[in-house]
């Protein structure tokens, strides 16, 4: 199959291209002119490409911000879809320069996986999903004893699914699939009870189904799933830019900026903005993150803040209707929570 | 002894290195140095990057806790397994539907290619087509075919479709009822082991007699006797120790009895499928291969067809046929890691899902090719035994 195939070309390259990763990142990607940004292979809402091609939702725009930063052109940017088994391999071998692709944050990819993640774009958990016509009377995770299960295999999602039975002394039956279009056709097709992923993914698959009304999200949320955008470990430059686009996402929600007022805020007497902004005399925070004094204006004219892009792509102005919930900036009681741009 | 010694160095004339015999050595030596050079700067290269990524190595991943479970496992394994005991798993899994698949494809492709000899136009016709069919279409389509065509649209659990014996079959897979040992249950199979104990000898027995006196006996209705009759008798005598466990209806699923779950069902049946239509063309070629005069012969010696077709053609076929159906069988066992397109826990599958949850990608995909090639080779083995008793022995 194609994935073994890349395992494999993965593990080739590993062994066989010494200097792909070895240089400095930045200079990498300016050499070449994009950012190569690894996403997934379509989940509305975080990464899936429109009906003409280009790739859309809050991870895809993470890329964008990225490539904004870099260039001060969002468009500046490849994307490469990634089965949950590839992504992590393509990314340690140089393939891609940023992961970003609905990637829970756990110790284990921090350390022996190489990677370093950058901070957390979206709070999440996992949850199940139900056909409520099939199954009437149930209403709670705690009734799925002897349900089959479908769950995409290599995510943390399958081993917080065998925890959660485990720990409840409840029977289930995994139907394991690796790509998310096999798991979402073997759903609907009732070849499983339950779906199981990050809640904000049921969502989002609960659209493309036959009858979106017919299936219901179960209330429980059994894992913290942090999801967040990673680099390769060995490069604190490149780790640093990509670290701060998303804190300047967020600091721009707090100050205010967006995407139609970022050129009067220029101008503001502010100096908090104004330093963020990049107008402050004589200033050196871009030049000392690697890119340009302007990157901030250059991120959010191409994605607005980070408020704006999570509306558009998974809140209310998206067909998924995500609140934000602990998403929200911690101003407004949210977990999101950006260091002092100084 | 001087015109004899310039003979003798008449096929080296000429420079040292227009040499045969030093240049083949000198050309040897320098395609296994570079073979070595080039080993070691892979090996080497593979080390530097990992330590300069910072990625662990090493084979001690396998002893960590797996923390996920396998929808189907011939062997004990729940989620405290180790990855190691996971990977093992698969590999069992890799192993029956292999093993299922070969003993099936076998006997359907040695149907069909007798059928397509067949004096009947109808018959020969219907296995040209399946042939034909079967041979020119991507495995992995014959998979998609019995997973999407076939199994998933069958009705959903609460409206099985009844079989005789208790079975059930619907979009979960087929259901029967298993066997439970009782006490004493293990006569049984002393007796089973005992019956074909004793069919073997009389087999040979009987031999010895045709070939001593030329009197038959009547072997297979003995040894069937034996085999089935004797375990029969024990299942008597001990007392009917053995009961079964019905499926039945429960709030999800069908619970109790055995599952044949639709992800080995489709991939033991599309291999099967397969492999049997090349199997067919092979055994097609093997009973063509044989001259007409050897039927000839046997037939002026005053032998049946059937016997003729059973001591003259097919001993001597399988000599054609064996190698060829060797690699058939390698294909299918190599096939069957298509499975990860329908989710069955075959080697890839579960290797996979261990790579992706460590990380350790270069050790995993070194596993899945020593495994295979090994598998492969065993299977070779075995089939080079057999050949070789079947090949044509000179006196």
């Amino acid at each position: 199959m194609k994935h073994i195939a890349i395992g494999i070309l993965g593990a080739a390259t590993l062994g066989l291209v010494a200097s792909a990763a070895s240089a400095a990142t930045l200079d990498d990607v300016k050499a070449k002119g994009f950012v190569q940004c690894g996403v997934s292979t379509g989940l509305a809402g975080f990464s899936a490409p429109d009906d003409k091609g280009d790739w859309q939702g809050l991870d895809a725009d993470f890329c964008r911000a990225v490539a904004a930063a870099v260039f001060g052109d969002g468009t500046k940017v490849k994307f490469t879809p990634l089965s949950a088994k590839e992504r992590f391999t393509a990314l340690q071998s140089g393939e891609i320069d940023v992961l970003s692709r609905n990637t829970t944050w756990t110790i284990n990819r921090d350390t022996a996986l190489g990677l370093n993640f950058v901070g957390v774009t979206y709070y999440d958990g996992q949850g199940f999903m139900i056909n409520a016509k099939k199954l009437p009377g149930v209403n709670s995770a705690l009734q799925l004893s002897g349900a089959a299960v479908c769950v995409q295999s290599g995510t943390t999602t399958e081993l917080n699914l065998a925890d959660y039975f485990k720990t409840n002394k409840m029977e289930y039956s995994p139907v394991v699939f690796e790509q998310l279009s096999e798991v979402d056709a073997a759903y609907d097709a009732g070849r499983c009870d339950v779906y199981t992923t990050d809640q904000s993914g049921l969502y989002g698959i609960r659209l493309t189904l036959g009858s979106p009304a017919d299936h219901v999200v179960l209330p429980e949320i059994i894992s913290k799933e942090p999801l967040g955008p990673a680099v390769r470990q060995g490069d604190d430059q490149w780790y640093h830019i990509v670290k701060w686009t998303y804190f300047a996402l967020l600091q721009a929600e707090e100050l205010g900026i967006t995407k139609a007022n970022v050129e009067e805020m220029k101008a503001s007497d502010n100096p908090e903005i104004k330093r963020v902004l990049g107008q402050e005399a004589d200033t050196k925070i871009g030049t000392d993150l690697g890119v340009s004094n302007d990157w901030v204006v250059n991120i959010v004219k191409t994605v607005g803040n980070y408020g704006e892009m999570f509306e558009r792509t998974v809140g209310s102005g998206s067909p998924l209707k995500i609140a934000r919930g602990i998403n929200a900036l911690w101003t407004k009681g949210g977990l999101q929570y950006s260091p002092p741009i100084r | 002894m001087a015109s004899q010694e310039i003979l003798r160095e008449e096929p080296s004339r000429g420079s040292f290195i227009n040499d045969p015999k030093v240049r083949g050595i000198v050309f040897q030596a320098v395609v296994v140095i570079v073979l070595v050079a080039l080993v070691w700067w892979i090996v080497q290269n593979t080390i530097d990057n990992l330590t300069r990524l910072r990625i662990a190595s090493g084979f001690g991943f396998l002893r960590g806790r797996a923390g996920f479970d396998i929808s189907d496992s011939a062997i004990a394994y729940s989620s405290d397994s180790t990855y190691g005991r996971a990977i093992l798993v698969g590999f069992v899994n890799t192993l029956i539907v292999a093993f299922a698949g070969i003993v099936t494809a076998t006997i359907i492709g040695f149907i069909l290619g007798v059928g397509r000899l067949s004096h009947n136009w109808l018959i020969r016709k219907i296995c040209m087509v399946y042939v034909e069919v079967f041979r020119n279409i991507p495995p992995l389509l014959v998979i998609f075919f019995w997973y999407s065509g076939v199994l998933s649209v069958l009705p959903p659990p609460r409206e099985s479709i009844n079989l005789p014996f208790s079975s059930f079959l619907n979009q979960r897979g087929f259901y029967f009822p298993r066997a439970v040992w009782g006490e004493g249950s293990w006569l049984i199979l002393v007796a089973l082991l005992l019956g074909i104990a004793m069919a073997w000898f009389v087999a040979r027995k009987a031999r010895q007699r045709q070939m001593a006196t030329g009197q038959q006996f009547p072997v297979f209705w003995t040894s069937a006797a034996l085999i089935i009759g004797l375990p029969l008798l024990a299942y008597a005598l001990s007392g009917f120790p053995l009961s079964f466990d019905y499926p039945k209806q429960s709030t999800f699923n069908l619970t109790g009895g055995f599952q044949v779950k639709p992800e080995f069902l489709s991939l033991y049946l599309a291999l099967s499928f397969y492999t049997a239509a090349f199997i067919a063309e092979i055994v097609r070629a093997g009973i063509m291969g044989v001259s007409k005069g050897q039927t000839e012969a046997a037939g002026a010696l005053g032998l049946r067809p059937g016997s003729i077709l059973r001591l003259v053609v097919i001993p001597q076929a399988m000599r054609i046929v064996i190698p060829p159906l060797t690699s058939q069988y390698l294909n299918l066992t190599k096939n069957s890691s298509l499975a990860i397109a329908i989710g069955y826990p075959d080697l890839t599958a579960t290797t996979g899902t261990v790579l992706n949850q460590t990380g350790q990608a270069i050790e995993c995909v070194l596993i899945m090719m020593v495994v295979y090639l090994a598998l492969s080779l065993l299977t070779s083995a075995v089939m080079n035994v057999i050949n070789a008793r079947m090949a044509l022995v000179e006196r």
